[in-house]
């Protein structure tokens, strides 16, 4: 019978032994170590498509349509050395920090009004539904039109390009604190300033970054765009404009230097200047694995 | 002085809460009274929807009562203040971007209590109290549920308020862990006699941890009965333990309920 069964069965305890495994801990073997490295599997990667890029070139022979990668670094290294290179980017990065400093303080405008009144909530809805979608360079005309051919025209697409997108984002973060995280600010008395810089900044920060990120890539993309269709002022251009010229005198290497300067920019924000904070923040906080 | 040992600390009279949600005007509350005294370990209990939460809110501050009064000391409660501190259920309620230290030290801080050294020393007293000393400067992620609750505790506790607001404090962990807070939370009692509110809808939760049981209907909440524990569970003049006594009268509750459907 089955309650025979459970009733003849001893019950007993054991002695819990501490170090019964051979092994609890165990170092990884040397490839193990080296794949789990992100930046080395990136590395390997960039290497093989740098080695196909020339094979392709050396093959098509056709310096005109497809500079080889040597040639490319080659005009790159020059334009480094000659400094040509760096005061384009130079000149280029210092228009679009202007713009993004602008874009980030009317962003944060916009969202304040949109968290202190129903009107401003309104406001910001309609206006980043109307204009998000709108692509910064198509106001250029517009633009230079109203600035004239100098940098404000360039920056004024580039605010438009940033605002959007961090304004979007930052309001959409705070409206996804969390009433208890609400409850607790109201509960030890913060209100107004404090409240938002202490509560709902950094509990929406995730979201506030991305927005940043997300502006920062659209203000590049823009600023060369924008260089590339007009560029100069005061006789230096920035990258965009850099790749223009040389493309108009068929210096195709130089153009690719130009585009490799630009991705390299680009990654070096993403990689650095973001991934540096999101380290020292949302990472270390446990928002965002 | 004699007078202020026999006042309660909070008078809550006749009071009616109400809250909008999309398309109906919730009535949580009719007309409910209860008197909290200093030290009072006062839990309020009922089934969901009997409004224990809300009321436990409006006591905080965040709802105003539509009808009746509540006064903390005599004061009537206008807004949330640092003299009721909230512990919810959420693990969120712990700001994340703040080690456990500073979580503690923030309350002090933002509410204005006190400051630099004081703060900081203070918050180490109650989180040693809660047992976290080796975690003080430990994110709340790297935390398990259960510590994460003791945080929360140490922090509602380091401004020393008036009265500790405890929404379910314990209904997100694990039955292990809940047991051994619970003890906790007693042995905390036993060394500084605050006086805490707390809401639950467990009955052997609140037979342990509460003095004096308040009792709520649902729907809208109205007070059913007020009785005394001493935690133990004890049998009563007519021979049921106390735990029964409340569980008979929340199932004779739901079986006139539906008597009165049917019928």
């Amino acid at each position: 019978m089955a309650e025979n069964v459970v009733l003849s069965r001893p019950e007993f305890v054991r002695e819990v032994v501490a170090d019964a495994y051979g092994v609890v801990e165990k170092p990884l073997t040397r490839w193990e170590k080296l794949y789990h490295n992100g930046a080395l599997r990136k590395a390997v990667l960039l290497a093989l498509l740098a080695a196909a890029w020339q094979i392709y070139a050396t093959a098509l022979n056709n310096p005109l349509l497809f500079p080889k990668f040597s040639e490319t670094f080659a005009a790159f290294y020059a334009g480094i050395v000659d400094g040509v290179l760096l005061t384009r980017a130079g000149f280029s990065i210092k228009v679009l920090l202007q713009g993004y400093v602008i874009g980030l303080a009317l962003a944060a405008l916009l969202t304040a009004l949109a968290i202190t009144s129903r009107i401003g909530n309104d406001l910001l809805e309609t206006l980043t539904s109307m204009f998000n979608p709108l692509p910064a360079i198509a106001l250029l005309p517009l633009a230079l039109i109203w600035f004239g051919l100098g940098n404000a025209s360039l920056v004024f697409v580039l605010v438009h390009s940033v605002l959007w997108a961090v304004a979007l984002n930052t309001h959409s973060g705070f409206l996804s604190v969390s009433q208890t995280m609400r409850m607790v600010g109201r509960n030890y008395g913060l209100s107004g300033p404090r409240y938002v810089a202490q509560i709902l900044m950094p509990a929406a920060f995730p979201s506030i970054l991305t927005g940043m990120k997300i502006g920062w890539a659209f203000a590049w993309r823009t600023l060369i765009a924008a260089e590339l269709v007009f560029g100069v002022s005061s006789g230096t251009g920035g990258l965009g404009w850099f790749i223009y010229e040389n493309k108009n005198q068929l210096e195709i290497a130089n153009v690719f230097a130009g585009l490799f300067s630009v991705i390299i920019i680009g990654l070096i924000v993403e990689n650095l200047v973001f991934q540096t904070v999101e380290k020292r923040t949302v990472r270390r906080w446990g928002m965002q694995s | 002085m004699n007078i202020t040992a026999s006042q309660p600390l909070l008078e809550v009279r006749r009071v009616t809460l109400q809250y909008k949600t999309k398309d109906h005007l919730v009535t949580a509350t009719y007309r409910v009274d209860f008197d909290v005294y200093r030290s009072d370990r006062f839990v309020i209990l009922g089934p969901s929807g009997c409004g224990k939460s809300t009321l436990l809110k409006a006591v905080g501050g965040y709802l105003p009562p539509v009808e009746g009064s509540m006064r903390l000391n005599g004061v009537e409660i206008r807004k949330p203040g640092s003299d009721r501190v909230m512990v919810f259920q959420e693990f969120d309620q712990l700001l994340a971007w703040k080690t456990v230290k500073q979580n503690v030290m923030f309350a002090l801080k933002a509410s204005g209590k006190l400051n630099g050294r004081e703060a900081e020393e203070r918050a180490m007293h109650y989180i040693g109290k809660v047992n976290l000393t080796k975690f003080s400067d430990s994110y709340p992620h790297t935390l398990s549920g259960g510590m994460k609750q003791r945080v929360a505790i140490a922090r509602g506790m380091a401004m020393e308020p008036a009265i500790l607001l405890m929404d379910e404090p314990f209904a997100a962990l694990d039955a292990l862990t809940r047991q051994k807070m619970q003890e906790e939370l007693l042995q905390l009692w036993e060394d500084t006699r605050f006086t805490v509110l707390f809401v639950t809808h467990s009955i052997p939760e609140a037979v342990l941890v509460g003095n004096r049981i308040l009792l709520m209907s649902p729907h809208p909440g109205q007070v059913k009965a007020e009785m005394n524990s001493d935690g133990t569970d004890r049998t009563g003049p007519d021979g049921r333990k106390l735990s029964e006594r409340i569980h008979h009268m929340l199932f004779a509750d739901e079986i006139e309920h539906e008597t009165v459907a049917h019928g």
